[in-house]
């Protein structure tokens, strides 16, 4: 089964390549094949989960592989191959199903842009590319396709290159990624170093099971770690960059340069994603010599940077004025939750609320799409309000967005996702703080939302266009995002953990017996009430209150430092520019004078030295040789008119000459017989 | 030696100092003859008596007469302006010595090689002798003389032809 | 000094009498003479040897003077001829003036 499914990420690459040979004005047939082969991968992605599904209620575990050998290098060979199993089942339906409905999106919102068919063309490379993410086996598929990914990001980011912003943006993406990315490749490299296979699955013989871990574990490598956590923590490092945890988290909040599908589907629901995919991708790795009831080492720190995100996110989101950066920061802290799930409970948790975040956080950029547009490419919140009549659809689906990612209790999908992570981390044995951080995370989630929300929709109207509805084209997705950001929470509730039982596969049975965790009603009651704190909080601050564009923010005029600081995102971007940057400009200075005056030099010096090889060589020439010769040929004219001139013409000189030399002749010889 | 040949020789010799020395020309010529006509004398005193008297026959009865003609055709009678000798006639003069000495020394030095018997017989040569030896020893260089006369004979006439006016 | 190195000393004599006029004196026509000269010292010489030599009956030094006066003659009629084409050219017979092969 497992066979056919190369062909999910290849149709949306072909798309791709043929959409690239397309004229731009054929606009309709470009969108058309890019929705088009997202249709395709869709079913296609249905029909595989179809079997997983099936298999999983005959209580075995599907995990179906198909791998060939790529290339050879040597003796060694280097294998890819796909992977069909629970956890890739269940991101080929998400990632195609929001994907084909960001596409959709996409028609009505890029109708007016002139490079509408250079726009799918991107969008079907990265959605193939990342598809291909998602049902590698082979540890370097995985990698080939995560670089293609990255680079349909930067071509993304920076879709409006002729904006010197966006194309700063773009950049910065890439190589903030690219420094995660050489730490994979190191992980990568060792992994394959040790355990001398590429594939995650082969018959017992792949990287991720038993005998290679077991070999993994006994290896010993720097600081006392074993090759499993080292491998574990730089394969960490190259997800952290892809999904933005902190320290390399500085390339998001810029990323929303890009038009609103871009930022909807890749920095939100997708590739930043990957991170968390990978992750979950190896959790036997990182899981590798697990004691009973505690944690490794590698998941620790996943914890502990993950929890840390969260809240670091969140404390500057809440100082944010642009609506697209608020979500960006959003996307941070909740991808810190997923990171921080996995840490803690494991795959089911941290992959639920991915799951689940996916919805509702492209809902909520869609939304704020549809804002923008409807505002005439307005993004400051102080100049937008009262939308709430104005755009009442995109109100309420945006609403529905918002309560999911707060955390409203039972109805949403995000309070169930994100309780469940909160339970985990309260049994984290290693220590609370993760904990205390994400709870009071969550605190802030709520807040900045409510703040968000009261600035955009309530109040009164304080910008200069005339705000309307969007077309059906861009409700709709909205319409149908929402429904799923709410029925969704049906999968992950404790009565029917359906999503837990599919990804481990495990018989799952629907009882309310599942709330009878100890301790599971009083962390359901203590984030409910941490979220309506919150809540309350933001609308009692910000309410239906309009401040003007000029005014200061209610919590700016009470604590100005604080405020400033998380305004300019705790000069995160300023430290990195005083040092890393430029310790480059420096180096990039160094390797210009090198190049330019000592092996330039060293170039123009040896270019000297011919030319005066050249002038020597001229001079012999003309001098030497010519002026030897010409001596020579002058000396024989001279000798030739020498000659000439003893030529008299007259006879009685040459008589003269005969009479001596016969005279000569007969005196050798008689010398000669007398002798 | 008999004093005969004394003045023969120095008659001789005498004549053909003359023939190179005077400034006339038709003087030289006639000089040439008595240089000539003595050699006649030497040859018949040498018991060659055919070749002397071919001598005075040939050389002075057509080859003086002949100089004597190119002489006065080349209007050569008159007393030439200038100097009679050539540019620098010291040369010449050396050249010529040199030569006699050469000539001189091979004569002196090789008569000791000369049989003793020198004082020999006369020869009776007659006249049908020379004819016989011309008619049977010596008849191919005869043909070939007279070949090479008959080529003088017309080459001579055709280098002194007039050129004809326009042609060639 | 036997009769016959006289006869050759003559000869000699005149010999070097004839170059000298043919090798110093400026008309074509003296270098003729000097030339008629220097033959006949060559015909004295070889009657000379006739007479002087072994076996005279075989008149080859006689024969050779015959010729060599015959042949003299033609070559005299031929060089005349030559010296009168030259002075209707050049108007002269000086031979210093006539260097038209003169490098």
């Amino acid at each position: 089964m497992a066979g056919p499914l190369w062909l999910i990420p290849t149709v949306p690459i072909v798309a791709s390549g043929v959409i690239a040979l397309l004229k731009q004005p054929r606009r309709k047939l470009a969108s058309n094949l890019a929705i088009g082969s997202m249709v395709f991968s869709l079913l296609l992605s249905l029909v595989a989960f179809a079997h997983v599904l099936s298999g999983w209620m005959h209580g075995a575990l599907v995990r179906e592989t198909s791998n060939f050998t790529w290339i050879h290098v040597g003796t060694t060979p280097l294998d890819l191959g796909w992977v069909l199993d629970p956890l890739s089942a269940v991101m080929l339906v998400m990632v195609t199903f929001v994907g084909l409905l960001i596409f959709i999106y996409s028609t009505g919102y890029m109708a007016h842009d002139e490079n509408y068919t250079r726009f799918f063309c991107f969008l079907s490379l990265f959605a193939g590319a990342m598809l291909g993410v998602v049902i590698a086996n082979s540890i370097l598929l995985l990698f080939m396709c995560w670089e293609l990914v990255g680079l349909t990001s930067y071509l993304l980011i920076g879709f409006w290159y002729l904006k010197p912003s966006a194309a700063a943006a773009a950049k910065k993406a890439f190589l903030t990624t690219r420094v995660g990315d050489v730490f994979f490749l190191l992980g990568i490299v060792w992994l394959f170093g040790q355990t001398g296979t590429l594939l995650f699955y082969h018959g017992g013989a792949g990287s991720m099971e038993t005998h290679a871990l077991t070999a993994l574990l006994l290896e010993r490598s720097a600081f006392g770690l074993s090759a499993a956590t080292a491998i574990g923590l730089l394969i960490f490092a190259g997800a952290a960059g892809k999904s933005g945890q902190f320290p390399l988290h500085v390339w998001l909040p810029d990323a929303m340069e890009g038009p609103t599908p871009v930022s909807a589907l890749i920095h939100a629901a997708t590739m930043v994603a990957a991170g968390v995919y990978l992750i979950a991708r190896v959790y036997p790795l990182m899981q590798a010599g697990m004691p009973a009831g505690g944690t490794t080492t590698a998941l620790s720190v996943v914890t502990w940077v993950g929890a840390f995100t969260a809240l670091f996110a969140a404390l500057i989101a809440v100082a944010q004025n642009d609506i697209k950066r608020i979500l960006a920061y959003s996307t941070v802290s909740q991808l810190g939750y997923m990171m921080a799930g996995l840490g803690v409970g494991g795959v089911a948790v941290g992959m639920f609320h991915l799951i689940t975040h996916a919805f509702f956080k492209a809902l909520l950029f869609m939304g704020a799409g549809s804002v923008i547009h409807g505002c005439h490419e307005e993004q400051d919140v102080r100049r937008m309000g009262g939308l709430r009549s104005r755009m009442p659809l995109t109100f309420g689906t945006y609403a529905v967005g918002m309560m999911a990612l707060s955390g409203v209790p039972i109805l949403f999908s995000g309070f169930w996702s994100k309780d469940g992570i909160l339970e985990a981390a309260q049994h984290f044995r290693l220590s609370k703080g993760p904990f205390y951080m994400l709870v009071f995370g969550a605190l802030l989630t709520a807040f900045y939302m409510t703040r968000q929300v009261s600035y955009v929709f309530f109040g009164s109207y304080r910008g200069h266009a005339h705000p309307h509805e969007s077309p059906k084209s861009m409700t709709l997705p909205l319409a149908i995002l929402a429904f799923f950001a709410v029925a969704l929470g049906a999968i992950g509730t404790p009565a029917w953990p359906w999503f837990r039982g599919f990804l481990n596969s495990t018989p799952v049975a629907f009882g309310l017996s599942g709330f009878d965790e100890p301790g599971l009603l009083a962390l359901m009651g203590t984030s409910t009430v941490v979220v309506f704190i919150g809540l309350g909080l933001g609308w009692w601050l910000y309410g239906n209150k309009s401040p003007h564009a000029d005014q200061p923010d209610v919590l700016e005029a009470a604590a100005p430092p604080i405020w400033n600081a998380l305004r300019d995102r705790l000069y995160i971007d300023e430290f990195y520019g005083a040092t890393v940057i430029a310790f480059y400009w420096w180096w990039a200075k160094v390797a210009d004078w090198l190049d330019r005056d000592i092996w330039g030099g060293a170039v123009a010096g040896v270019s000297w030295l011919f030319k005066l090889g050249a002038r020597l060589n001229r001079f012999l020439d003309a001098n030497v040789v010519d002026g030897t010769f010409d001596k020579g040929c002058e000396e024989i004219s001279v000798g030739g008119g020498l000659l000439s001139r003893m030529q008299s013409g007259r006879v009685q000189t040459y008589l003269r000459l005969l009479a001596l030399a016969v005279v000569l002749l007969a005196v050798i010889l008689i010398w000669s017989s007398r002798a | 030696m008999s004093f005969v040949l004394y003045i023969l020789a120095a008659l001789t010799v005498a004549g053909g100092l003359a023939a190179v020395l005077l400034k006339n020309t038709v003087h030289c010529a006639l000089a040439l003859t008595v240089a000539f006509a003595g050699l006649a004398l030497l040859f018949l005193e040498l018991d060659a008596q055919f070749a002397g008297f071919a001598q005075i026959l040939i050389y002075i009865g057509a080859v003086a007469i002949l100089v004597v003609f190119a002489i006065l055709l080349t209007r050569g009678s008159e007393t030439p302006k200038g100097s009679a000798y050539s540019h620098s006639p010291l040369v010449g003069l050396v050249i010529a010595a040199c030569v006699f000495a050469v000539l001189g020394w091979a004569v002196l030095h090789s008569t000791a090689q000369l049989p003793p018997g020198t004082t020999s017989a006369t020869p009776t040569v007659t006249v049908a002798d020379i004819g016989n030896a011309l008619m049977t020893r010596y008849v191919l260089p005869l043909e070939i003389v007279a070949l090479l006369l008959t080529a003088a004979l017309i080459g001579a006439v055709i280098v002194a032809m007039h050129e004809k006016e326009g042609s060639r | 000094m036997t009769p016959l190195s006289g006869y050759l000393l003559v000869a000699a004599l005149l010999f070097a009498i004839g170059l000298a006029g043919a090798l110093t004196r400026r008309n074509a026509i003296l270098v003729l003479i000097g030339i008629e000269l220097m033959l006949n010292a060559a015909n004295l010489n070889l009657i000379a040897f006739w007479r002087y030599g072994p076996h005279p009956e075989a008149l080859t030094g006689m024969m050779f003077a015959i010729f060599s006066i015959a042949v003299a003659a033609a070559e005299a009629a031929v060089g005349l001829g030559l010296v009168i084409q030259i002075h209707r050219h050049a108007q002269t017979t000086d031979l210093d003036a006539i260097n038209r092969m003169k490098g």
